[in-house]
């Protein structure tokens, strides 16, 4: 009974303690202010006339009016909506970030401080979006494809050959020297023979994905199923499991802890190739994009394909997380992302 | 050894198994020399009796018991339940070691339905793991995981994956070797009345004097390693038992003096 009390008082403890959970009235007098800040944004944007020559200067003086109007609703309504009030918690970052915009906007549009194009306006960052965004979509969604075919092939490849390691003495004989040659080699050094071997560049590339995932989980499952305490094994065979009850209900969920991290590490190295693959063949994807706009030295789209880029990547992890958290509940003090 | 002949009224017939260890020598492999652990082991629990097995410290009394659960095979000698060779483990021996061992990524009820599951009993048989956690008190915390329970908690866990099985053999390891001293008062007053109601043969190693004289029918004492049986001594006393029943504590001297300890206390 105490154990189980002291458990939720912890996680209760733990929840109180994390940054989102402010709800001082405070907060919500930031968030007008941060509405205040950027009605002001909109206002200088429009009012101050371009000293560049720039487009969208009208939508994106709409963009910060709009957004600072939400956020003086928002802390207003605030004091009688509780949902709303807990976007006082962004009133801070909001705060940041509206001097941050008017300052570059200064720099760039309205006294052209900054040499262009390697230093482009707010403007031009929402002229990428609002032009090319059918060009940019296209390429995340074949990135994104790319990547989960290579990603979930390799995962699959890497858990099975994991397990098969850490399970049966003769498959390490044969497998472990193969992979200690094999397994620390970056995948990109593959890159110049996988376009040369498969026939076509995407199949090149989700083999060099795949591979690049299913090291990091292979070694990491591997070492979860040998270090399976030998006490969980007895106890199963004295109630009277046979192997594959051993394998699947035993030694797989006891690794799984290294499991997901070898997900992580797969996941990250997978981004590195996916992007070197798509920059030196794959004729789409957001590599591709980033390696186009360089060749038309578009600085703007190529640092509105990396902010995609970069949400693209933090989504992806952000999901291994929710379902690392999903099978993983039984942990005890697991980290939040 | 003393073979003497037990009162009927404290043994239960019928769903305990008989256990005969014939002979049984047993060691190890280690840095390339043979370390004997067991030596000339030979005894035997009628069904529905309590032994325990006594013991200095590592002198392995584990390791036969690991062989009795089929863990394990004998280099030499035999072991027979119901006169049948032990050849592996069988959910009707269920062994309940020192650490409770329940799986972290199950709930309570999940571990205790292991051995249902590993046979395919689960689905037809699911009130039998509500009965055996209700059994050692545990029906309220049935979805709660093992990191959420204390020591004396997750033993009676453990206890309870055992009893699932219905054993006729009931090995215990030190059970409650590492529980404080209160949690292990009530759990001996437990572990005898599960006993006593269900009746199966209890074959228990400990390292604890009194426990063993509390509980047991028959201690059978064992020397340092290679372990060999000294003396088998057969505690006449009905239950519940009192710590100090003059009979009791005469065969405590006795087994301390055994153990070599006699003259400490």
């Amino acid at each position: 009974m105490t154990a189980i009390a002291e458990a939720t008082s912890t996680t209760a403890g733990t929840g109180a303690l994390r940054l989102g959970d402010d709800r001082q009235p405070r907060s919500l007098g930031l968030l007008v202010v941060a509405g205040l800040l950027w009605l002001g944004l909109g206002a200088f944007v429009l009012g101050w006339a371009d000293a560049q020559e720039v487009e969208r200067t009208t939508l994106l003086g709409i963009l910060a009016l709009a957004l600072g109007g939400a956020q003086l609703l928002a802390g207003i309504g605030g004091r009688f909506a509780a949902p709303l009030a807990q976007l006082g918690r962004f009133a801070p970052w909001l705060i940041v970030l509206a001097l941050f915009f008017a300052a570059w906007e200064t720099a760039t549009a309205k006294l052209d401080l900054l040499p262009l194009p390697f230093f482009p306006s707010p403007q031009a960052f929402v002229e990428v979006y609002t032009d090319d965004w059918r060009r940019l979509g296209d390429s995340l969604l074949h990135s994104v494809w790319l990547l989960l075919r290579g990603f979930v092939i390799g995962a699959a490849v890497g858990f099975t050959i994991g397990v098969a390691l850490g399970w049966s003495k003769r498959v390490g004989y044969w497998v472990h020297p193969v992979m200690r040659l094999i397994g620390p080699l970056p995948a990109t050094a593959w890159l110049p023979l996988a376009f040369f071997i498969f026939p076509t560049s995407g199949s090149a590339s989700t083999f060099l994905i795949a591979l690049a995932t299913a090291f990091p989980l292979t070694v990491l499952t591997w070492s979860g199923v040998a270090g399976v305490q030998s006490a969980y094994y007895d106890v199963a065979r004295t109630l009277g499991a046979d192997q594959r009850f051993l394998i699947l209900k035993v030694a797989i969920p006891a690794a799984l802890p290294h499991v997901f991290v070898g997900l992580f590490m797969g996941l990250g190295s997978s981004f590195a190739v996916l992007v070197v693959a798509e920059m030196l063949g794959v004729k789409s994807g957001l590599g591709w994009y980033l390696q186009w706009a360089q060749g038309w030295a578009a600085y703007a789209n190529m640092y509105g394909a990396l902010l995609v880029m970069a949400l693209m990547c933090s989504t992806l992890i952000t999901l291994l997380f929710r379902l690392r958290d999903r099978l993983l509940a039984w942990q005890k003090g697991i980290v939040k992302w | 050894m003393v073979a003497l002949a037990l009162r009927d009224a404290a043994v239960h017939p019928g769903l305990g198994a008989d256990l005969d260890v014939r002979d049984v020598d047993h060691g190890f492999v280690l840095h390339g020399e043979y370390l004997p652990v067991l030596s000339e082991v030979s005894f035997s629990a009628r069904a529905g009796e309590f032994v325990a097995l006594l013991g200095p410290s590592g002198c392995g009394k584990s390791t036969l018991l690991r062989l009795v659960a089929g863990l394990d095979r004998p280099r030499q000698g035999r072991l027979l339940v119901d006169g049948a060779e032990v050849t592996g483990p069988d959910p009707s021996r269920v062994v309940v070691f020192q650490d409770p061992t329940l799986y972290p990524w199950r709930t309570v009820w999940r571990n205790a339905s292991l051995g249902l599951e590993t046979r395919g009993l689960l689905k037809q048989q699911r009130h039998r793991v509500d009965q055996a956690l209700a059994l050692v008190g545990l029906e309220s915390f049935a979805k709660a995981f093992p990191h959420q329970l204390s020591g004396g908690m997750a033993q009676r866990a453990s206890l309870a994956r055992a009893l699932v099985n219905d054993p006729r053999l009931l090995i215990l390891d030190e059970p409650l070797g590492k529980l404080d001293s209160l949690t292990r008062l009530q759990m001996q007053g437990e572990l005898t009345r599960l006993w006593q109601a269900r009746g199966f043969t209890v074959l228990m190693v400990t390292h604890d004097v009194e426990e063993a004289l509390l509980l047991a029918n028959r201690v059978i004492v064992f020397s340092d390693r290679p372990a060999r049986i000294r003396a088998d001594l057969a505690v006449d006393l009905p239950y519940p038992r009192h710590r100090d029943h003059p009979e009791l504590l005469r065969l405590r001297r006795e087994a301390l003096g055994l153990l070599g300890l006699a003259r400490d206390w």
